[in-house]
């Protein structure tokens, strides 16, 4: 049986014993060290919450302080809808146009709201009244953000005065924000996370485990064996493959449970998309692994050459379209940036998969590029 | 057919000439012991041997395969240990070895028998992880996943680098009963005393064999006689002996200098009269018979401790 086993078929009986192995090997390896796990499984939680709540653009309970020297029914009602809304807390009624100078200088209050005086009897018979929003502009996000939530506040009780015809001729500019009409951050941060993720774990940890074959001298065994040396690198891809999908299911139940994103289009060609990027990033991963030789050049060209690309030039915290030329076009050849589009499109819009073809297409030919090139660039020797 | 067989290899690492003009024949059931200092191209040629690296120059074959044409064929009959521990530290013994069975298309069960003397050493510890062993321990550990395949020529570089002296003796007499299954064995050592229990040797310094020859020829190959000097001042007496136009070489050993004497020029009698002369006390002169590495030091002309 065994000789028999061992003569007609050598290499896929044992390629598939070989394979099988080494997964359970590389999975003791994660399990056994402590950093790995961190990494592999606490990091996309830690960066989803870290990017959607402590690196978020949204602004709650700012305090406010509000000058009204005319203490009529529209301001009032003003003040009481910045009141019950999530945004705003109000720190106290100021006395005089003197105190905003001083309320700003102690840091009590984000924004103060200065109404102008007999504020009701100029809207409902000069059609227009002044309202002076003032926010600290120092800190410019913040200010920026505050202060639109309350323009969109008051534009909202103008319209609520347009309704009951209390004013008959009022123009408001219509502000509408599409897709994420709150500006909730993570719709925006969701989907720039999963593509760092990923990236991150595929690339990052299959080339530094490679890596660390090649430190260690374990690479040497495995190459002086029977194992044909691809499936050496194969097998290696495989449980990174695992673990990524692992923390795409993790990424996608927090960031629909927990942060409230839902996935508005298509769950499946959500996961098909992904399983596309996480392959390229397993490519690019192998590619890594065949041009360095130490943990730590590992570490840095994921690092470096993966990881702020991403971060930068994916369109994840700026828009590329506000980029130079040359790093739109580098932005370009950048995986993360093509899927963070898609999942944004899929996820976010609720757009169909005709919609990310483009997308789909660019992954792909990504994929077999690298690939390609990762597989010519495999070394069957040490040199 | 020899088990391994190189002819004129030669290597380079930029202009670093690693290897130049190394011939060597490994007969079927032979241990074959590279002797010689760190750096002098020890690893390089196992790499070449073990189709890790491809030769600038010359041709080498393992049981008849050649190394750069049919390495695929090589890996499968060899058993390769690399000079540093190569194991995983954090799998546990067993799970070291089943995982390179596994490599080797093999198992634990089906192959005990080859490594069932070694492995009986280290079953005690079968579940502890491989970074906790000692230094033997762990080479044991390592000579047994190099076995596990049942290979015909076994490549181990520096098995007994950093294991304690206890251990390199029961190393020694686990090869030799490797060797009388028919398993042909390359074996390098910094350690000269190791070279006397293989059945050929070969000097290496600097990319070059000195000498290819059994340890007993090599020792034979001593043409002059060795004597061994002590005394009080060893560090003093060391460049004395040097200063002696009658001294032909003066190496430091251990707790004696070894010291040759230009025929007719000199006679351990003058020596003494000398070293006395120069206010050496508890001088002791001794005829001694050379070892292997008293030939490694004539032959490079160089201490290498």
């Amino acid at each position: 049986m065994n000789d028999f086993s061992n003569m007609t078929k050598p290499t896929a009986k044992g390629n598939w014993i070989f394979f099988m192995a080494f997964v359970r090997k590389e999975f003791h390896h994660i399990f056994r060290d402590k950093m790995s796990m961190l990494i592999l499984l606490v990091m996309p939680i830690l960066m989803l919450i870290l990017f959607g709540y402590a690196l978020n653009t949204e602004v709650k309970n700012s305090k406010v302080a509000v000058y009204d020297p005319s203490q009529d029914e529209a301001t009032r009602a003003i003040v009481e809808k910045l009141q019950v809304n999530d945004y705003f807390v109000l720190h106290r009624m100021l006395k005089s146009p003197d105190e905003v100078d001083r309320v700003f200088k102690s840091g009590e209050v984000a924004m103060v709201v200065v109404f102008s005086e007999h504020f009701y009897e100029s809207l409902v018979h000069g059609g227009k009244a002044q309202i002076q929003l003032i926010a600290d502009g120092t800190d410019p996000n913040t200010a920026n953000t505050i202060t639109t939530y309350a323009s969109t506040i008051i534009n909202n009780y103008q319209q609520e005065l347009l309704k009951t015809g209390a004013i008959p001729y009022q123009i408001t500019p219509e502000v509408k924000l599409l897709y994420n009409p709150s500006m909730v951050a993570a719709y925006n941060f969701v989907p720039g996370v999963m593509g760092m993720i990923i990236l991150l774990i595929c690339a990052m940890m299959t080339s530094v485990s490679i890596a660390r074959e090649k430190e260690n001298g374990t690479m040497e065994i495995l190459l002086v064996s029977p194992m044909k040396p691809l499936y050496v690198i194969l097998s290696k891809a495989v449980p990174y493959f695992f673990l990524s999908v692992v923390n795409l299911i993790t990424i996608l139940l927090i960031s629909v449970f927990v942060m409230g994103v839902p996935v508005a289009g298509s769950l499946f060609w959500l996961i098909v998309l992904s399983l596309l990027y996480i392959f390229v990033s397993l490519a690019l991963g192998l590619l890594i692994s065949s041009v360095v030789n130490s943990q730590m050049a590992a570490m840095l060209i994921s690092a470096m050459g993966l990881m702020m690309p991403v971060m930068l030039l994916s369109g994840m915290l700026f828009p590329t379209e506000n980029m130079p030329v040359a790093l739109q076009a580098l932005s370009d050849i950048i995986p993360a940036r093509w899927y963070i589009i898609a999942v944004k499109k899929i996820m976010i819009k609720g757009l169909s998969v005709g919609s990310i073809l483009t997308e789909l297409a660019i992954l792909g030919s990504m994929a077999i590029v690298l690939v390609t090139v990762s597989l010519r660039n495999f070394k069957i020797r040490l040199e | 057919m020899n088990a391994v067989s190189a002819n004129l290899i030669g290597k380079k690492y930029g202009k670093l000439q690693a290897l130049s003009g190394i011939s060597l024949e490994v007969g079927e059931g032979d241990i074959f012991g590279l002797i010689g200092p760190d750096g002098a191209g020890k690893t390089t040629l196992f790499r070449i041997l073990a189709t890790l690296i491809l030769p600038d120059e010359g041709t080498a074959s393992v049981c008849g395969f050649d190394v750069i044409k049919d390495y695929a064929k090589i890996r499968k009959v060899v058993g390769y240990m690399p000079g540093r521990f190569s194991l995983y530290q954090d799998l546990t013994v067993l799970e070291n070895l089943t995982f390179f069975a596994s490599v080797f298309h093999t198992t634990v069960e089906e192959n005990y028998d080859s490594v069932k003397d070694i492995y009986q050493q280290i079953e005690p510890f079968k579940n502890r992880r491989a970074g906790a062993l000692s230094g033997g321990m762990k080479q044991k550990l390592a000579l047994c996943c190099a076995l596990i395949h049942e290979p015909s020529v076994l490549f181990l570089d520096e098995p007994t680098t950093g294991v304690d002296p206890v251990s390199r003796k029961e190393f020694w007499t686990m090869l030799q009963r490797l060797k009388q299954r028919g398993i042909s064995i390359l074996v390098s050592t910094p350690y000269m005393d190791e070279a006397s229990l293989c059945d050929r040797i070969a000097l290496i310094q600097n990319g070059k064999f000195l000498k290819t020859d059994t340890p007993q020829n090599i020792i034979k190959g001593f043409d002059s006689e060795l004597w061994s000097v002590r005394s009080d001042h060893m560090s003093k007496l060391l460049s004395d002996l040097r200063l002696n136009e009658g001294v032909s070489s003066s190496f430091a050993f251990g707790d004696a200098h070894h010291v040759t004497l230009k025929n007719g020029k000199c006679n351990s009698h003058d020596l003494s009269v000398y070293l006395d002369g120069l206010k050496h006390t508890n001088v002791c002169i001794q005829k001694i018979e050379p070892n292997v590495e008293d030939c490694f030091m004539q032959l490079s002309g160089k201490n290498i401790l």
